[in-house]
């Protein structure tokens, strides 16, 4: 829980200083960009949360990105397949990724770093490959279908302001996952073996269940994630579409409190973070005048948040242990 | 006269919600070994951890010959000659035994490790200890028993002038605590001052010179050579009289429950092991350290599956492929190895006491919050957990705190074979008869318990029947009117005629 408050108070700083600093950041335009980018980042930044719970790590988010955003336009215009079919191949697609990462992971005992970083480099390859390294794209076509990333629900009472339709998917993953993660017994079982995997096997737990359990979410939320992706832009680029993305989800999930060594997190802070994130880059385009810094910047916000929240924690046992010296002496 | 060589004044330490250290003092001579003894929790190993310097008390006074010392790190520590041996095993079992032992104070030649000269010394200080394994071998493919060896020679080539031991013999057999209390001796009579950590009394009666007993963070009083009897430390420990020795009462067992037929698991694929536990029958399994007895709770328990052979349970046949099969079947197994495989430290107690019954006690997959928050309380109290809340980490628990909430997270499960490695691991004298009288009930009601276990006094006491193993065999089995001490040593240490099983031939 303070967790969630520190990054959130940081969250309401950084806006409030990108709004001093540009005058652009809280036009309409701007903003209403930022909470959609939020809400497709933050269904990424969820599917790899489950991951690094498990104390695992997906590399090949931004990848599956890739593959999944080239292959429904390409699959649409170039191969002529009807939207369903196409949607359904994609999503089965992004499962089965998850399915092969957990299988290799959890029978195998492959390093997960390892299986990811390859998927990292074998599902882009496989982009470019197909599309022979064309950008694909929409056109003016399929208008109907790109609403589910483009449209806008109308909020009363708001003024005008309305909520980007991947919110939608957004809320709808978030409430699932917050409830598998918090309420069912797999989301404890997740939690269990993140810590301590030999104490969960004794437990009786299928450790190697959950776990491919954990990478097929991470890869199906990658997946939505592509799709909603490529229908917000209209057309994907294979060389760098999704680039980094991983990254962004990494980050945005350490950013709101799940621990790189598992067993720990929260849904809520997951979409903090990739806010966060949005925000950051946001700042950057329009402060500063050169991009090329945009990293650096971000590395130095992520490592400050990661430090000062040791540092609290810290101060928080020291601060408990005098109370409770105060409180019996 | 002399001042005492190290002096511990009216020392306090809290932690969040726990005051582990009411003032306590502590008087150790030269040349002697003194034993701290008192209930878990009573702050035994948080004072030995002041005095090595891994935490720093909050008041109180340190002397060593007499002069006030500052101890801020385990360096300052072993710089006064000051060695501890943890409570729970601190090796990195990545590296080799010797690396382990030299770790930090390697010797180099021409900057570089001097390997030979490592094996050449480690091997000493091995051979100190009673280990026959060869320095270079890795720490992870020793026993836990090997481990704590290895631990305690590493303490030795530290040349320390006092030696703290936090329960060296938790894990050790009744002939490897021998060769330990050999060690002792030896290192008294050259001048050394130990101080000794145990929750087995009769121990703790055979070593000391002078006994010190906790309760409650709080000095409870000490006892000198000739008043060192077992009804005397209890008193102070516990407040009260309890008997030595736990008398089981046999009661007809019924029909057999658990039954093992021609049992091969990987480690001794060439000694099957046959037999059979009843319904409400207590069986006992005794050995040596590395004579297979875990191997076999771990085939039952489908940790690491038997190669061959045949489980029956209740009359239907079981394949336990991993312990959720077994789980399934109806068994419940508390692990040897608490730290890795009984509890996850960084969650609460409440979380470890549900974890093997959650899926019991789900709703459609949703957690039983209410049955989780009632069962944990239930455990709490009817195990005396210490702990300020359900809350609170297993890891700031004690270490028999913590093997009481791996008991309580067994038993939630409500078994019908209940397996127990080393139940009674570092558990005090009060909570151990709890045990024992958990167990007597469990049996009672009809459940088949089958537990290993080192410590002689408990085989004697708690069992119906006793198998014993050596090396992998079951050498012999003997019944509650033929147990006796020799009787149980004797096939454990096997002088019994070869092999009576045809071996099959070897890989
Ligand atoms: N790091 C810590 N944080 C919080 N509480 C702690 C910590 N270390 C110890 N405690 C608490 O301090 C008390 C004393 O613990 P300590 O480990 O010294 O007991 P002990 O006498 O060694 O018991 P045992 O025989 O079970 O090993 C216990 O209540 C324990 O829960
Ligand atoms: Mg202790």
């Amino acid at each position: 829980m303070k967790k969630i408050l520190g990054i959130t108070t940081l969250l309401f700083v950084v806006c409030v200083l990108t709004s001093l600093a540009s005058d652009s950041f809280l036009s309409a335009y701007n903003l209403e960009n930022l909470v959609r980018r939020t809400a497709l980042f933050g269904i990424i930044s969820i599917g790899v949360a489950f991951v690094i719970v498990t104390g695992g790590i997906d590399l090949s988010i931004g990848s599956v990105v890739c593959l999944v955003g080239c292959g429904l336009p390409w699959l649409l215009t170039t191969q002529g397949w009807s939207v369903p079919a196409a949607l359904l191949a994609v999503t089965a697609l992004s499962l089965s990724i998850g399915l092969f990462h957990g299988l290799l992971i959890t029978k195998l005992k492959l390093p997960p770093f390892v299986v990811t970083l390859c998927g990292l480099l074998l599902y882009r390859g496989i982009a470019r490959g197909f599309t022979r390294d064309q950008t694909v794209g929409f056109g003016s076509d399929f208008k109907g279908l790109r609403t589910l990333a483009t449209g806008e629900i109308p909020l009363p009472f708001l003024g005008g302001f309305s909520l980007p339709a991947p919110w939608i998917f957004l809320l709808v993953v978030a409430v699932l996952a917050a409830v598998f993660l918090n309420r069912t017994i797999y989301g404890r079982y997740l939690l269990a073996l993140g810590r301590n995997e030999e104490a969960a096997r004794y437990s009786g737990i299928n450790t190697d269940r959950m776990v491919i359990l954990a990478y097929v979410i991470s890869s199906g939320l990658a997946g939505l994630g592509g799709i909603l992706f490529v229908l917000d832009v209209n057309s994907a680029q294979p060389v760098d579409f999704g680039n980094f993305y991983e990254l962004y989800a990494i980050a945005a999930a350490v950013l709101g409190g799940c621990s790189l060594r598992g067993g720990e997190g929260t849904i809520v802070g997951v979409i903090v973070g990739a806010a966060l994130m949005q925000v950051l880059r946001n700042m950057i385009t329009l402060v500063t005048t050169h991009n090329n810094i945009e990293f650096a910047i971000i590395g130095a916000v992520i490592l400050a948040g990661v430090i000062a929240d040791e540092l609290v924690k810290r101060y928080a046992i020291r601060r408990r242990a005098a109370r409770a010296l105060a409180a019996e002496g | 006269m002399t001042p005492p060589l190290l002096q511990a004044l009216r020392l306090t330490k809290s932690f969040p919600g726990v005051r582990a250290l009411k003032g306590v003092s502590l008087t150790l001579h030269p040349g002697e070994v003194l034993s701290v003894i008192g209930e878990n929790g009573a702050g035994k190993s948080t004072l030995m951890k002041i005095l090595a310097g891994v935490q720093t008390p909050d008041s109180g006074e340190i002397r060593l010959d007499g002069q006030p010392i500052e101890l801020r790190s385990v360096h300052d520590a072993q710089k006064y000659g000051i060695a501890l041996i943890h409570q729970e095993l601190n090796l990195a079992d990545n590296l080799e035994v010797a690396a382990n032992i030299f770790l930090g104070r390697e010797h180099l030649r021409w900057g570089l490790i001097d390997t030979q000269r490592l094996y050449r010394e480690a091997e000493t200080f091995l051979t100190a200890v009673g280990l026959e394994v060869h320095p270079a071998t890795r720490v992870s493919e020793l026993s836990l028993g090997q481990q704590q060896l290895v631990e305690i020679a590493k303490a030795l080539s530290v040349q320390a002038r006092v030696l703290i031991m936090d329960e060296p013999t938790s894990s050790l057999s009744s002939s490897e605590a021998a060769t330990l209390f050999r060690v002792i001796r030896d290192l008294r009579s050259r001048g050394v001052s130990l101080v000794y950590i145990s929750h087995r009394l009769g121990e703790v009666k055979e070593l000391s010179d002078r006994v010190t007993v906790l309760r409650d963070g709080e000095n409870a009083g000490d006892l000198e050579r000739a008043e060192i009897h077992h009804a005397a430390m209890v008193r102070l420990m516990v407040g009260r009289d309890l008997s030595q020795f736990y008398a089981h009462e046999p009661h007809p067992p019924g029909a057999p429950v658990l039954q093992v037929r021609d049992l091969r698991t990987p480690a001794n694929p060439r000694h099957p092991v046959s037999f059979e536990v009843r319904a409400g029958e207590i069986v006992g399994m005794a050995g040596l350290i590395g004579a297979g007895r875990t191997e076999v709770l771990e085939a039952l328990f489908g940790v690491t599956p038997a190669v061959s052979g045949s489980i029956r349970l209740g009359g239907t046949d079981v394949r336990p492929e991993s312990p959720e099969d077994a789980i399934a079947a109806g068994m419940a197994l508390v692990p040897e190895d608490r730290k890795h495989q009984g509890v996850i430290l960084e969650m609460a107690v409440r979380t470890n006491l549900s974890l093997a019954s959650l899926r019991q006690d789900q709703q459609h997959g949703f957690l039983n919050r209410t049955r989780e928050a009632s069962l944990s309380e239930e455990m709490i109290r009817s195990l005396r957990i210490k702990t300020p809340s359900e809350n609170q980490p297993v890891q700031f628990l004690s270490g028999g705190n913590q093997q009481k909430v791996v008991l309580g997270k067994w038993l939630a499960l409500r078994p019908k074979v209940l397996l127990l490695d080393e139940p009674t691991r570092g558990i005090d004298v009060g909570a151990k008869h709890e045990i024992y009288r958990l167990m007597e009930e469990l049996s009672r009601a009809g459940v088949a318990i089958l537990f290993v276990s080192s410590e002689l006094e408990e085989i004697l006491g708690l069992s119906d029947r006793v198998l014993v193993l050596h090396e992998g065999r079951l050498t012999g089995e003997l019944a509650r009117a033929d147990l006796s001490e020799e009787a149980v040593l004797h096939l454990a240490t096997d002088t019994l005629p070869p092999d009576p099983v045809p071996a099959s031939p070897a890989p």
